[in-house]
């Protein structure tokens, strides 16, 4: 996975987590929580489905370097360099 | 294979808590006793008609998007989408007493505007009383403060416009007699009045039938017409239940919707008399041969009372029709009648009700009781709005032990035990107390409590990702 595609896994969890949001135009260096309505146990369910889709493990320290879609590309790029982009169902 | 959690009841909150938990990946068992889903909110056909048990209207409403509201978050958290739910917001909704009507809709201001055309002196207190709901933090882990009647005192001096704006709130959820305790209190007065009430276009099956989509989907194991004759304990612990087939199922961890006394009495535990809830509610159904607004009656729910203070307890007699709501699917925004997918019209009267009187019946004493008792009820509603009575095509009645019989609350307690457990603890490790016994109640609200119980019981993480808010 590129850094676009990282982005893109991840606007694509937050979009099955919240399906009622437009993701296409997050800024990445702003907050996720202040641009789209997400509480403590969506971000649980992001961590849920990046572990069920792509085998990462975000322990619980690390909850804190999902706050921006920067920030997710820094912590989980180098995890997700060697994988696969899923298509969405 | 093994499960990872046992749910007892397929309702609102069985279901929730069992769709939370397999969209987390766990294997679970959900146990209905009835051959069909929804509990306290379930369905029916009579005469080839659609009935809806329970369900008056949702309340917690708000379109989509909104912000921090119950209902996003528990959309969100059930991975639903706001529009299939094709909620279709109320008209409005009146609250009728003696001398004194006050209208309310979906935005406060209009409730506002009423107060202080009504009650001049009171506008201050009742903003005062809507900021204070609006600041209350809801908290699982601590008892709230015992009385909506105090804090409606601290806000409010006006004893009228007190019982105006409590009533609506006890026929809506309250376990206690008389009264009930803030944190219900906030949770419905927001509920009603600062978000709102809707219905869905099909009724309560829409919801239900897309909970049980899902609930498939995501690789839950239904089994309904399975009753579960006990939870399994050793050691202070649950470990499973026993099925009425004598089958066991044994996980880490259940979950019941039974209700406090029901769950106690499964685990083989005793439970105190006055953790048993003592009200109850006869419900007529009539079915119209026309609209409600086309007979002048235009509100999508009415809160009644005849005295300027009403009983809220359980009466001596059968019935209790001196006050009650009425409630009109047809002043709901759905576009089902202009779809033609409904025709006629339909109003549901209900009043409280004893329930040991009426479980002493039976014959044809019960179904001639059953049909006074429903006049009586029509009687009282029409003395608040256009009389109704001569449209009616068909009725249909449910008593305390009709209440009884499909959810299994004893007493047919329709809003379970005066006391809840809002941390969900049953007094049994493993053993989680969901529904509305945990105390979440409505629609939206026991979704939340399947949801919330099994955030809090079941996710690895759940209190680190609080902590992170």
């Amino acid at each position: 996975m590129t850094e676009e595609e990282v982005i893109q896994a991840v606007k694509d969890i937050i979009q099955t987590v919240a399906p009622d949001e437009d993701v296409s135009g997050l800024d990445p260096d702003v907050r996720l929580r202040e641009q789209i309505d997400l509480d403590s146990m969506d971000f649980l369910d992001i961590v849920m489905e990046l572990r069920k889709l792509y085998g990462v493990q975000v322990p619980e320290e690390d909850y804190k370097e999902l706050a921006t879609l920067a920030s997710c590309v820094r912590y989980l790029h180098p995890k997700l360099s060697a994988k696969q982009l899923a298509l969405r169902v | 294979m093994g499960h990872d959690a046992i749910v007892i009841g397929a309702g609102m909150s069985g279901l929730a808590a069992a769709l939370r938990l397999a969209l987390h990946g766990k294997r679970v068992a959900l146990l209905e006793r009835h051959e069909l889903w929804g509990g306290l909110n379930s369905f029916y056909t009579l005469d080839g008609r659609a009935f809806d048990v329970g369900l008056h209207a949702l309340t917690n409403y708000v379109p989509a998007g909104t912000r921090g509201a119950p209902l996003t978050r528990l959309l969100r958290a059930l991975r639903l989408r706001h529009e299939e739910l094709r909620l279709g917001p109320q008209r409005h909704s009146e609250i009728v007493f003696p001398g004194a009507r006050l209208t309310f809709t979906n935005d406060v201001a209009h409730l506002s505007a009423e107060v202080a055309r009504l009650f001049p002196a009171q506008r201050d207190g009742f903003a005062r009383l809507v900021e204070w709901v609006r600041a209350y933090e809801v908290r699982e882990d601590r008892e709230p403060a015992p009385s909506a009647r105090a804090v409606l005192a601290e806000h409010l001096s006006e004893p009228l416009l007190r019982e105006m704006l409590l009533l609506p709130v006890l026929y809506y959820g309250s376990a206690r007699e008389e009264d009930v305790d803030a944190q219900t209190f906030a949770i419905l007065f927001r509920a009603l009045f600062l978000e709102g009430l809707a219905r869905p276009a099909g009724g309560i099956r829409t919801l239900l039938n897309l909970l049980v989509k899902r609930v498939k989907q995501a690789g839950v194991e239904l089994c309904l017409s399975t009753g579960v004759r006990r939870i399994l304990v050793e050691g202070g612990a649950a470990r499973g239940v026993e099925l009425e087939s004598g089958e066991v199922l044994t996980a880490p961890l259940v979950f019941s919707s039974a209700g406090w006394v029901e769950t106690q009495r499964l685990a083989g535990r005793s439970a105190a008399s006055e953790d048993e809830g003592r009200l109850s509610f006869l419900e007529s159904i009539w079915v119209l041969d026309r609209p409600a607004h086309a007979l002048g009656h235009g509100a999508s729910t009415t809160f009644f009372a005849l005295d300027e203070r009403p009983r809220y307890r359980r009466p001596e007699a059968l019935v209790d029709t001196r006050s009650g709501v009425l409630s009109s699917a047809d002043n709901f925004e759905t576009g089902e009648t202009r779809a033609g997918e409904r025709e006629g019209g339909e109003l549901r009267v209900s009043v409280l009700a004893n329930h040991a009187r009426w479980r002493a019946l039976a014959g044809e004493e019960y179904a001639r009781a059953k049909a006074e008792a429903a006049d009586a009820a029509g009687a009282a509603a029409v003395a608040v709005t256009a009389d109704f009575r001569a449209r009616r095509v068909v009725r249909d009645v449910f008593t305390p032990a009709t209440i009884e019989r499909f959810t299994g609350h004893v007493g047919g307690a329709v809003y379970g035990s005066p006391r809840k457990r809002w941390d969900g603890a049953s007094g049994i490790e493993r053993l989680v107390l969901i529904g509305s016994d945990q105390g979440y109640l409505g629609v939206i609200g026991a979704l939340l409590s399947g949801v919330t119980m099994a955030n809090r019981h079941a996710l690895a993480g759940a209190r680190a990702a609080e902590a992170l808010s």
